[in-house]
């Protein structure tokens, strides 16, 4: 080797170890040298097309031009990714493409929107990003709650209405779930008797007499369910509380107990503790249009009922 | 080709030196001037320093780890816009410290998780992420509803920031210029001396972790994760106010 490189009369460092372990000076690979140089002069190009040096308080700001409408006005800046990104936003291919859409949304009546296949589908498209993005971490990525604590949107049976615009409203401004808990004013065996008589409604076969007796108290001054769940126990959408009378359970885990004396149990705990759950407000957060959207995403989750 | 660098080579002192500078240029030329040129942070109204009980879940969210997870930095992109919100704005971090920008996004970005969701859900979430989130890959958190909150050294750490620049009080005049600039209310909350008080009823008013009988580390942690990216009102500022800065 060693006489290889002294025929070559390569460059060394003139460091010479044990003897004959010298260190040699080999020049860059050619490739390399000029990637190099190609870098530089890559350098050179970008502080001429982009904001790049600072200049005592200012910066050079490039050749390059972005221009977008603000306030109005078309304003023209130097490149920066601010700027890019409000031309995207504006003019760029995708955005152009679903404003044209979001458009026609904003402009039909939830009953144009719903009877136009067309842009139903576009509902379904973008609804789905939306409810993923925003919606799923409580109401489930296939928004069928959790029960107890967050709805489900996919069944019939709604707390605050179910028309598109009552949907709608639900959206942009949120609710709160209130029902008082009765620990303080009903006993055990109250208890008892009128989550009897709520079982009852939804065609259980309970204790006749302990279900007349919670009657009393779900319809009297006692309970006063009443006020809020009305006579029929049907539920108020004013207030959001739970028709009783359908076999849909949105508190109380009802339909997961294996026997009657667990379901009693889970409608009674409800009762006991009250409910406060909150859902909240999207005005500030998701543009009009979206709350639109979602509305008939939502409404049609529901089976558009 | 002579051997024109020979006394660099040779000169381990020397090679570190130049080194340094060599790569120190570099450094300076990107961070210097963001010091004196005017107008990179951006002039807008609300930003204001985190009260102790935000500042006390943050450094329980440092302790924690979290950001080796998220990202607290929504980037100028439509993508980042339709999903996460308005991105982030050099002015929303300028309290912050550490800040919390980060490229890792193991889970979202929570630049603007703030009021997102609910308390409860947040509860729900840190204990079992994946009671809410079925398919969630972030770990349980149960020992943050379980542990009380240890803010004893509170106003100790408030001091610390004070000393880093971020404007909270302990004299008269400091408070007076806070009052100026944040309104009476926050400048009470920015007051050094008495931040075991105000750490104390802000979660007993906002009663976090939905449990009124402690304060918990979650109480903390909650308060400050609702309070991220909420205090730039966007609606006030057009779109192009925002590119002037750069
Ligand atoms: C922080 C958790 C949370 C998030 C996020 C959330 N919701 Fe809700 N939502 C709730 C809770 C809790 C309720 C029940 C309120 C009540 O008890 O009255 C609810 C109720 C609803 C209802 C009314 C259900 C009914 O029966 O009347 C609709 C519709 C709804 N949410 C849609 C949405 C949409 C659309 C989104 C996304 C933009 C969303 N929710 C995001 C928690 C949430
Ligand atoms: C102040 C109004 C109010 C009063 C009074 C009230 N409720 Fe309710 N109730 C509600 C609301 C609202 C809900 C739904 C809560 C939610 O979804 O967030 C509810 C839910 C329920 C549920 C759960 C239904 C389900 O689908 O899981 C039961 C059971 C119930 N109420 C029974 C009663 C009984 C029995 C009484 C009287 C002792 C009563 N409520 C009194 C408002 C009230
Ligand atoms: C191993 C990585 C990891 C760590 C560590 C982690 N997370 Fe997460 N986080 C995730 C993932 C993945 C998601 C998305 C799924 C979900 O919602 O649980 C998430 C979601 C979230 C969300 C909901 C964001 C949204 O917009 O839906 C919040 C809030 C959150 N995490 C807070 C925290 C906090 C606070 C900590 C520290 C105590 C933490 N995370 C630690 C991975 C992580």
């Amino acid at each position: 080797m060693s006489d290889k490189h002294n025929e070559q009369a390569v460059q060394t460092t003139g460091h010479a170890w044990d003897g004959d372990l010298q260190e040699f000076n080999n020049p860059l690979p050619r490739w390399w040298v000029w990637a190099f140089y190609a870098s530089v002069a890559f350098a050179v190009i970008y502080w001429i097309l982009y904001p790049v040096w600072p200049v005592g308080r200012d910066y050079t700001k490039g050749v390059l031009k972005v221009s977008y409408e603000s306030n109005g006005k078309t304003v023209t800046s130097h490149w920066n990714t601010r700027a890019v990104y409000i031309e995207d936003m504006q003019k760029g291919e995708e955005a152009l493409k679903q404003k044209a859409y979001l458009d026609k949304v904003a402009k039909a009546s939830f009953a144009q929107i719903l009877s136009d296949p067309e842009m139903m589908a576009f509902v379904r498209s973008i609804g789905k990003g939306l409810f993923g993005d925003n919606c799923a971490a409580c109401h489930g990525q296939g928004a069928s709650g959790v029960i107890g604590k967050f709805p489900n949107l996919v069944d019939d049976s709604w707390l605050w209405g179910g028309s598109v615009e009552d949907i709608h409203r639900t959206i942009r401004d949120g609710h709160a779930g209130f029902m008082p808990a009765f620990r303080e004013t009903l006993n055990e065996e109250e208890l008892e008797q009128v989550a009897s008589y709520v079982l009852s409604l939804s065609g259980h076969k309970v204790d006749p007499a302990k279900a007349e007796a919670g009657s009393k108290i779900f319809n009297g001054q006692k309970g006063g369910c009443h006020y809020c769940h009305t006579h029929q126990a049907k539920g108020m959408k004013s207030v959001g509380s739970a028709n009783l009378t359908d076999a849909v359970w949105t508190i109380a885990d009802v339909p997961d107990a294996p026997d009657l004396k667990g379901k009693l149990a889970a409608v009674e705990q409800v009762i006991r503790n009250g409910v406060q759950r909150r859902m909240p407000a999207w005005r500030d957060r998701l543009t009009p249009e979206q709350i639109k959207l979602l509305a008939v995403y939502v409404h049609e989750l529901g089976g558009g009922k | 080709m002579k051997f024109s660098h020979e006394s660099i080579e040779i000169n381990a002192g020397l090679l570190i030196v130049l080194t340094l500078v060599a790569i120190s240029i570099g450094g300076l030329v990107e961070i210097v001037p963001l010091f004196y040129i005017p107008g990179t942070v951006e002039k807008v109204d609300g930003v204001r320093p985190y009260t102790p009980l935000e500042q006390a879940g943050r450094d329980i969210y440092t302790r924690e780890g979290c950001y080796l997870c998220h990202s607290q930095m929504i980037r100028p992109f439509r993508d980042e816009k339709l999903r996460f919100g308005h991105y982030s704005l050099a002015a929303e971090s300028q309290y912050d410290h550490p800040f919390q920008w980060g490229s890792k996004r193991t889970g979202p970005d929570l630049a603007r998780v703030g009021k997102k969701y609910s308390n409860a859900w947040h509860v729900q979430h840190l204990k079992a992420p994946r009671s809410v989130v079925p398919e969630s890959i972030m770990p349980n958190y149960p020992w943050l509803a379980e542990n009380d909150l240890d803010y004893s050294d509170i106003a100790d750490r408030m001091r610390a920031l004070k000393k880093v620049g971020v404007p909270y009080s302990e004299t008269e005049a400091e408070y007076q210029a806070n009052v100026k600039k944040f309104g009476k209310a926050m400048a009470d909350q920015l007051n050094i001396n008495l931040a075991g008080e105000n750490l104390l009823a802000q979660a007993e008013a906002g009663n976090y972790d939905g449990n009124r009988s402690r304060l918990s580390e979650l109480d903390a942690l909650i308060a400050y994760l609702q309070v991220l990216g909420t205090m730039v009102d966007f609606k006030k500022y057009d779109e192009g106010y925002f590119a002037e800065f750069r």
